[in-house]
């Protein structure tokens, strides 16, 4: 498979101000630290980690939709190699065609003044390169939407009239009408219902198939993440503490972060009990990390080390990476091993 | 756990939307029972009518939502008994339930505290309300339920405001008022939806702790099937504003009776699926609107086996096996021997 998304040494700096008249630059907040990684055409690249981990800004930097302070970010199109991090601002807008994103929230992020029709064929208007005919985008529109399932009459039809299942789908359709090369989405489910998310996740899932599209999946809930993604990679206080196959890092992680993750999550299941392995304490203020280790305040493993030596990614396996001193030594639980599965509940 | 007298009852409950006179149903003819030490998962999505049903128990309902019949039957362990439903939303009665008897525990703890007041005088307040008490022991047993929910340097605590404090220290915080007059329950709504899984992780963990220690009864509100299989000692599902099935909760995830909970346990992704190459299934359709509700069983637009000429026509009859129960015609069958 040939890479489509090459990033590397990306940072994303934010300052922070001082309260007053003259709001002095007072301090920085590295919201992404650093991050290198690649994603193939064809492929979907899950992001994970908690709130304030910098997903969210990655994602955005990586679009240009927030200026990355250092780094690269660069897109394989059939057209050549675009750094994106340097187009200009016509450059950009051109640009844009290969790389879209799908907010979490279809409630705000739809202009509730416009039809579905005209959300969906606002990015073929604003396209000034191709002068295209009502009579062509109006089949472009329709031809996504009945993909999204959306069918000709609803598209006639404002945002507040749609569920928010439905408001995920015109988002979608409206991402996914200039055919882009890869699509960043945004916790696209957070804010929709079981049975919707559902549909929503088989719906990326065909489309990715039949439109050949290569997805970015920022989300917080790793059951989804682990049902849509090839791979996927961990964030902490903003930098990647693991990468590698879904496979790889939810069964086999490397990093005591991605362990206590996975420990956490609540299986629909009775017989099988949860052993969460509680992380102590919360998460450090961004503006002020730890020194060395970012993880290594709340970390069980952390060691004299961790406190004086930022640890570098190393490859454990092929393709799968940890920032940890220790990522050779500990052994530690996966998904699968946190979960017994005898009848009797544990006693407290 | 069973035997007694239930902590709280409630029958046939049904709360209208009062609108220029027309009365638009929102939770109809909604039973269930907590025993003391128990914890009942109350599930549904968005717009289902659990977190009214939350508030109805306490009384709390906005102006325009009436309850318009069943009974709210509270019976604590100092032999204490009401039905809240006939006490009204204002008067000493129910003000000596909220926030004593009954605690309450919310999604977003940002928005249940002051935050003008100091996180010592908003939990030490309940106690003066309630107990005739000194400041100085309100205090301190402020500070004793601070320690207890495991927030650091509780004595200082006291002292600082709630935008001090991260979510997880507020949820924590929130836990303390509601548990500080030893209620007999806690209603949980969606306590952990807005905290990240780590720290979701830490609040179940010690909602399970005090639970065990206190013997408190819980009725836990949430949409999240894993934390249900977690928390629950029984479930109940709710559909557009009523109980489709309800039952002890190992049963309920082996065994699911209803097409609903069948469908909503396989439309959730789990961790384990890499392994198993299974498929979610979407429920097709969407949640109904309460102002436009289908006629007869309410899933039927959306039902996999659904009779169109019995379910759009009445309510689906209710079948129980022991504790479980459900709606449906076709429940005799699905029901496990």
């Amino acid at each position: 498979m040939s890479t489509l998304l090459t990033v590397a040494n990306l940072s994303v700096h934010f300052p922070v101000r001082s309260r007053g008249v003259w709001r002095k630059t007072t301090g920085r907040v590295v919201a992404v630290d650093d991050v290198s990684f690649s994603i193939a055409r064809g492929e979907t690249l899950g992001l994970v980690g908690e709130s304030g981990s910098g997903k969210t800004t990655l994602g955005l930097a990586i679009l240009r939709g927030t200026q990355p302070t250092s780094g690269r970010v660069e897109l394989t199109v059939p057209d050549g190699t675009i750094d994106v991090t340097r187009l200009d601002k016509q450059a950009l807008r051109d640009a844009r065609r290969h790389f879209q994103m799908i907010f979490q929230d279809p409630y705000a992020s739809l202009n509730p003044r416009m039809t579905a029709r005209d959300i969906i064929a606002e990015p073929l208007i604003a396209r000034r390169s191709e002068k295209l005919s009502r009579k062509i985008i109006d089949q472009r529109v329709v031809d996504i939407a009945e993909k999204c399932g959306l069918n000709r009459e609803q598209l006639r039809r404002y945002p507040h009239a749609f569920s928010g299942g439905q408001r995920q789908r015109i988002a979608i359709a409206r991402a996914l009408v200039l055919h882009p090369d890869l699509v960043v989405c945004d916790e696209p489910t957070s804010s929709l219902d079981v049975s919707i998310q559902a549909q929503i996740l088989n719906l990326l899932a065909e489309l990715q198939e039949s439109l050949g599209l290569t997805y970015l999946f920022i989300a917080h809930d790793l059951a989804a993440v682990a049902y849509v993604c090839d791979r996927v990679a961990v964030m902490y206080l903003g930098q990647i503490v693991e990468i590698g196959t879904t496979r790889d890092v939810y069964f086999t992680p490397r990093h005591p972060y991605t362990e206590a993750l996975m420990s956490s999550v609540p299986e629909p299941d009775p017989s099988a009990h949860l052993q969460p392995m509680l992380l102590q304490g919360e998460r450090p203020d961004p503006a002020h990390p730890p020194s060395g280790c970012r993880f290594r305040t709340r970390c069980r493993y952390a060691t004299e080390l961790c406190a004086t030596t930022p640890p570098v990614p190393v490859e454990i396996e092929p393709n799968h990476f940890a920032a940890c001193h220790y990522a050779r030594e500990l052994s530690l639980k996966g998904a699968l091993d946190l979960r017994t599965t005898n009848q009797e509940k544990v006693a407290e | 756990m069973a035997g007694s007298v239930p902590v709280l009852e409630v029958s046939d409950l049904s709360i209208a939307l009062g609108q220029d006179g027309a009365r638009i149903p929102i939770i109809e003819d909604v039973s269930f029972s907590i025993a003391r030490g128990e914890v009942l998962a109350l599930v549904g999505e968005s717009g289902s009518g659990k977190s009214v049903t939350a508030l109805a128990l306490m009384q709390l309902l906005s102006k325009t939502l009436i309850i318009a019949k069943g009974r709210i039957l509270l019976s604590t362990g100092d032999g204490y008994q009401a039905d809240i439903a006939a006490l009204g939303k204002d008067g000493k009665a129910i003000e000596s339930i909220r926030g004593a008897r009954m605690g309450m525990i919310f999604q977003e703890p940002m928005s249940s505290f002051s935050p003008i007041h100091t996180i010592g005088a908003q939990i030490s307040e309940v106690v003066e309300v309630h107990e005739n008490v000194s400041k100085q022991a309100a205090r301190a047993r402020a500070a004793e339920l601070l320690g207890k929910v495991g927030i650091p340097d509780p004595k200082g605590a006291l002292d600082r405001y709630p935008s001090e404090f991260s979510g997880g220290m507020r949820q924590r915080a929130m836990i303390a008022r509601a548990l500080i007059c030893s209620p007999s329950l806690l209603i949980a709504d969606e306590p952990t939806t807005a905290l990240d899984v780590t720290i979701q992780g830490q609040i179940l963990d010690l909602l399970r702790k005090l639970q065990h220690e206190l013997g408190m009864a819980i009725l836990f509100i949430t949409h999240d099937l894993g934390i249900v299989a977690q928390m629950a000692d029984r479930v109940a599902i709710m559909y557009a504003g009523r109980i489709v099935e309800s039952g002890p909760v190992g049963e309920m995830f082996r065994h699911p009776a209803h097409p609903y909970t069948r469908a909503l346990l396989d439309a959730v992704p789990r961790l384990g699926d890499l392994d198993r190459r299974r498929k979610i299934k979407p429920i097709s359709g969407s949640v109904p609107n309460i102002f436009d509700a289908p006629s007869g069983c309410r899933f039927h637009p959306r039902c996999p086996v659904a009779d169109p000429a019995r379910c759009a026509v009445a309510l689906p009859p209710v079948h129980a096996r022991g504790a479980h129960s459900v709606a449906c015609i076709h429940g005799k069958a699905e029901l496990p021997a």
